[in-house]
């Protein structure tokens, strides 16, 4: 009966603002900009009586092109022509600017005074500036209104508040609004409202109501409802917090796990095929990785115009400069070693040396700065305190690609069924006249060239140095030894293992004991699987 | 009893053999610390003072050649894990000197200086014992061969080789790198231990002193090398480098290969532990870095110069290379990557066996 009779009482509110809302538009549009005009040059007046007149009519006509200006009055960057006209400036600057429009005043009058301001108008223009943004046509706008109010409300918010939550049609900015007002009710002190707002803080769980909330659980409450509802409520934040963090743990499990992919895929390809370690693998990331730098600073100077799009040219090139390395070293060194792995294993080692030293003296020691394009900035917020950054779901999406590419190839060429004849009986793929040394170096550059596609991955959420390979050779080595060789699948579920394994037990054992824990199991594992997850069915050689 | 020890020793080494590594043994344990001690400072015998703990530090790292050789070139198993070893070792000898220091820090504590920097009120249990030297030295080989001993037990029973094996010390390695670098685990985290003063009484910046770690450095590392040779000449050492050649003929002719790896490859990293105890108190300071993955990985090059399977050779590549090194870091920084780099291509494409391999293979075409 209470909830309807509120509804009512809302509805009733609604119609009374919307009236106002027309009436005002009607008006300002009727004397074309004239009263609002008029209204501002009160704000400069010495007198405080005026200004208050003018502060409230400013919130009677609710129009929200004045939010500029009463913004720079409580900043004190309101300022006051000669013949009267008010101006503002903004944050950080000293041109006048016409304090409806935003334009900048030419010419720019001589002689403008500052608006003085005390607390006393600050204390009053700031409710009326929420209530102009909550009512302001940008959403945005209305949204960081509502987060504000959230943060420094006062009692007279509250109502502002139910009113503007009566209008908003937009979820989010309805759910902002309703969080702010329940932490005004929370910490009011009438029961009713307190109830409401526990209502509000139950069915949406948010977790910044939680101080005011564990307050109100407390014994001290004396109405046992109160109590009773605010433990409810934590209840209800506290399993809404786990699956958040959950969720939060499986994603960058999964980032983690698409970064081992790109980097250790290569390696398994070359690692079945040839039965070598590569060392230089890693290096091969960095070489992708300051490819993508190099790209980037070129387009710095030759096209600014397009530095959006320096990604979408860095792909192809970090993975050509990269194939180029593997089949330059396939051909000059790797080939004279095969058959004798611990020999390549110090041999790659060795090259991986001159590549960190190269790169330490072409680049410098210290990182380099790769920077994300406009469009891989930020992030999607997924729940409150879930942010998904775009860069890392780019990063995952990109290594679905090159999984699936490189799938294709091995299953789906001719390219690929003579891999996989080489990889299971090398003499008897030589005898039906593949050219097994061709593929080998072909292998190689491909192998390279994945991890050159995988230092572009890593260029856009990590820092780029010489010693960027070295980081993540040890991890990808795991999923090799992991994943068994010469199956694509043993690689995937390796590398999902691995990373959902380590991003879900850091929150618990921190990342070193993680990955200590880690390595522990892997032991373990190859205790009842040595050949890997997936072993080839085929003959190879144990 | 006289004539089988007469005939041990000349299955050890012929009497020529024997004659220039005793010579060998004379030089550095008899000539250097004369010219060094004795020789009036401006006389052009005289050996430097710096000379004497970088020498030092050689004869260590002579000692840890020897282990991995022993591992790698007998048993054909390739660590790259022994700076693990190295560093457990060490950092069991710095425990000692950090307790042998109580008292004395910044901070007059009886607790090391860092711990009083992390706010800790009392050692932590794996610190008790450690103001003990013997004590000390017994971790210092029974930690590093426990360790090893266990994780050998696994990777060898489940028949791990070649390159999984390497890749997993590795990443053992890896892992305890980065728990010594965390400041929680109690050993001084990325500073490590340092600021040691004396050892047994004796303070560590005098020149005896250095004199004496030094002689005992090579006197260790004579009776590793004879360790060494005593086993791979023996029965024992025979059946190793079967297992090295043919692990599965060897298995069919009776022998349990796992034992004999677990055995070698314990004994080798208690080698390598003993060596890092040696060259802690000569340099001063024992931190994670030594656990660095190219770390270990140098150690094999140092044998792959030398000679794999060559026990003098590995001694022998482990002082060319650091003494390229000590003086290519200081006239060529920028050097030495590089040249390190292309040792590891150019041995392992034209000098599979490594200095001593061509130094025999020259001997056989001289006299045929």
């Amino acid at each position: 009966m209470k909830r309807t009779s509120r509804r009512h009482a809302h509805h009733l509110w609604a119609v009374l603002i919307f009236v106002t809302i027309v009436a005002a538009s009607v008006a300002s549009e009727a004397k074309a900009g004239g009263p609002l005009e008029e209204v501002l040059r009160g704000l400069a007046s010495p007198d405080g009586e005026v200004v208050e007149r003018s502060l409230n009519e400013l919130a009677t006509l609710g129009d929200a092109s004045v939010v500029a200006a009463l913004e720079a009055l409580c900043d004190d960057r309101l300022r006051a022509g000669p013949d009267g006209t008010i101006y503002y400036t903004a944050p950080r600057e000293r041109t006048l600017r016409n304090a409806l429009s935003g334009a900048v005043a030419n010419p720019q009058p001589t002689g403008a005074r500052e608006v003085e301001v005390n607390n006393q108008v600050r204390r009053q223009a700031l409710p009326v500036l929420a209530q102009l943004k909550l009512r302001s046509p940008s959403e945005s706008v209305r949204l960081a209104a509502a987060k504000e109010l959230e943060e420094r409300g006062s009692a007279e918010t509250a109502s502002l508040l139910r009113g503007a939550l009566n209008v908003e049609r937009i979820a989010k900015v309805r759910n902002a609004m309703a969080v702010a007002l329940a932490r005004l009710d929370l910490e009011s002190t009438d029961p009713d409202r307190q109830l409401a707002g526990l209502v509000v803080a139950r069915t949406l769980g948010t977790p910044s109501l939680q101080s005011d909330l564990k307050r109100l659980a407390a014994p001290t409450t004396t109405d046992e409802r109160i109590r009773k509802g605010a433990r409810q409520a934590l209840d209800v934040i506290d399993s809404r917090q786990q699956w958040v963090d959950l969720i939060g743990a499986l994603f960058h499990g999964l980032s983690l796990a698409s970064i081992l992919l790109l980097a250790a895929l290569g390696l398994a390809v070359t690692f079945g095929l040839l039965g070598v370690i590569n060392m230089a693998h890693g290096e091969m990331l960095m070489l992708g990785a300051y490819t993508t730098y190099a790209v980037q600073i070129a387009f710095e100077r030759w096209f600014p115009g397009s530095i959006r799009f320096y990604l979408l040219a860095a792909v192809p090139l970090a993975f050509l400069t990269a194939l180029f390395a593997g089949v330059v070293l396939e051909k000059t060194i790797i080939r004279f070693l095969y058959g004798r792995p611990l020999e390549t294993l110090l041999a790659t080692w060795g090259i991986s040396l001159g590549l960190i030293q190269t790169v330490r003296l072409v680049f410098g020691a210290q990182n380099v700065a790769v920077a994300n394009p406009d469009w891989l900035g930020g992030g999607a917020e997924i729940a409150e305190g879930l942010v998904l950054p775009y860069n890392r779901i780019a990063v995952i999406l990109f290594a679905v690609v090159v999984t699936v590419a490189v799938w294709a190839l091995l299953q789906r060429t001719r390219l690929g069924l003579q891999v996989r004849a080489v990889t299971q009986n090398r003499s008897m793929a030589s005898c039906l006249g593949i050219a097994t040394s061709r593929i080998d170096m072909w292998m190689f550059g491909l192998g390279s060239g994945i991890a050159g596609l995988g230092g572009v991955a890593l260029s856009q959420i990590g820092n780029v140095g010489p010693e960027l390979g070295q980081t993540y050779i040890i991890d990808s080595f795991m999923v090799v030894v992991l994943g068994g060789v010469g199956r694509l699948a043993g690689t995937i579920v390796a590398s999902l293992g691995l990373g959902l394994l380590n991003k879900t037990l850091e929150p618990f054992a921190g990342a070193v004991l993680g990955k200590i824990v880690v390595l522990a199991f892997i032991i373990l594992f190859i205790q009842r699987r040595p050949q890997g997850i997936f072993t080839l069915k085929g003959r190879i050689e144990v | 009893m006289l004539a089988r020890v007469r005939q041990r020793l000349l299955e050890m080494h012929t009497t020529r053999a024997w004659a220039a590594l005793l010579s060998a043994a004379a030089l550095v344990l008899v000539v250097l610390p004369l010219s060094n001690g004795v020789m009036a400072p401006n006389s052009a015998l005289h050996a430097p003072d710096y000379l004497v703990p970088l020498l030092g530090k050689f004869l260590c790292f002579g000692i840890s050649a020897l282990s991995v050789d022993i591992i790698w070139g007998f048993a054909g198993i390739l660590s790259l894990g022994h700076g693990l070893f190295f560093a457990l070792g060490g950092y069991a000898m710095g425990m000692y000197l950090m307790r042998s220091i109580a008292g004395e820090g910044v901070y007059r504590s009886v607790l090391p200086d860092f711990m009083v920097f992390l706010d800790w009120k009392s050692l932590p249990w794996y610190w008790r014992g450690f103001d003990s030297f013997p004590f000390a030295m017994m971790m210092a080989l029974l930690g590093p061969g426990l360790l090893a001993f266990v994780f050998g037990y696994f990777a060898f029973r489940s028949k791990i080789k070649g390159v999984y094996f390497s890749i997993v010390t590795q990443a053992l390695t890896y892992a305890a790198m980065l728990l010594f670098f965390q400041n929680s685990a109690g050993f001084g985290g990325n500073n490590g231990l340092t600021d040691f003063k004396h050892i047994l009484g004796f303070p560590l910046h005098a020149a005896t002193t250095r004199l004496g770690l030094y002689v005992v450095s090579g006197v260790t590392l004579l009776l590793a090398y004879l360790a060494c040779r005593y086993i791979t000449t023996s029965k024992f050492g025979r059946v190793l480098t079967a297992i090295r050649d043919a692990e599965l003929k060897a298995r069919f002719c009776g022998y349990e290969s796992t034992n004999y790896k677990l055995f070698v490859w314990t004994f080798s990293a208690v080698l390598c532990a003993l060596a890092g105890a040696l060259y802690v108190p000569q340099v001063g300071i024992i931190n994670p870095s030594e656990m660095q993955p190219s770390n270990s990985i140098e150690m094999a090059i140092w044998v792959a110069v030398g000679g794999r399977g060559s026990l003098a050779g590995a001694v022998l590549g482990a002082w060319l290379i650091n003494g390229g090194k000590s003086w290519l870091t200081a006239a060529f920084p920028s050097a030495w990557l590089y040249v390190l780099g292309a040792l590891f291509i150019l041995v392992t494409l034209f000098l599979p066996k490594g200095i001593a391999g061509a130094w025999s293979q020259l001997m056989r075409k001289r006299r045929p």
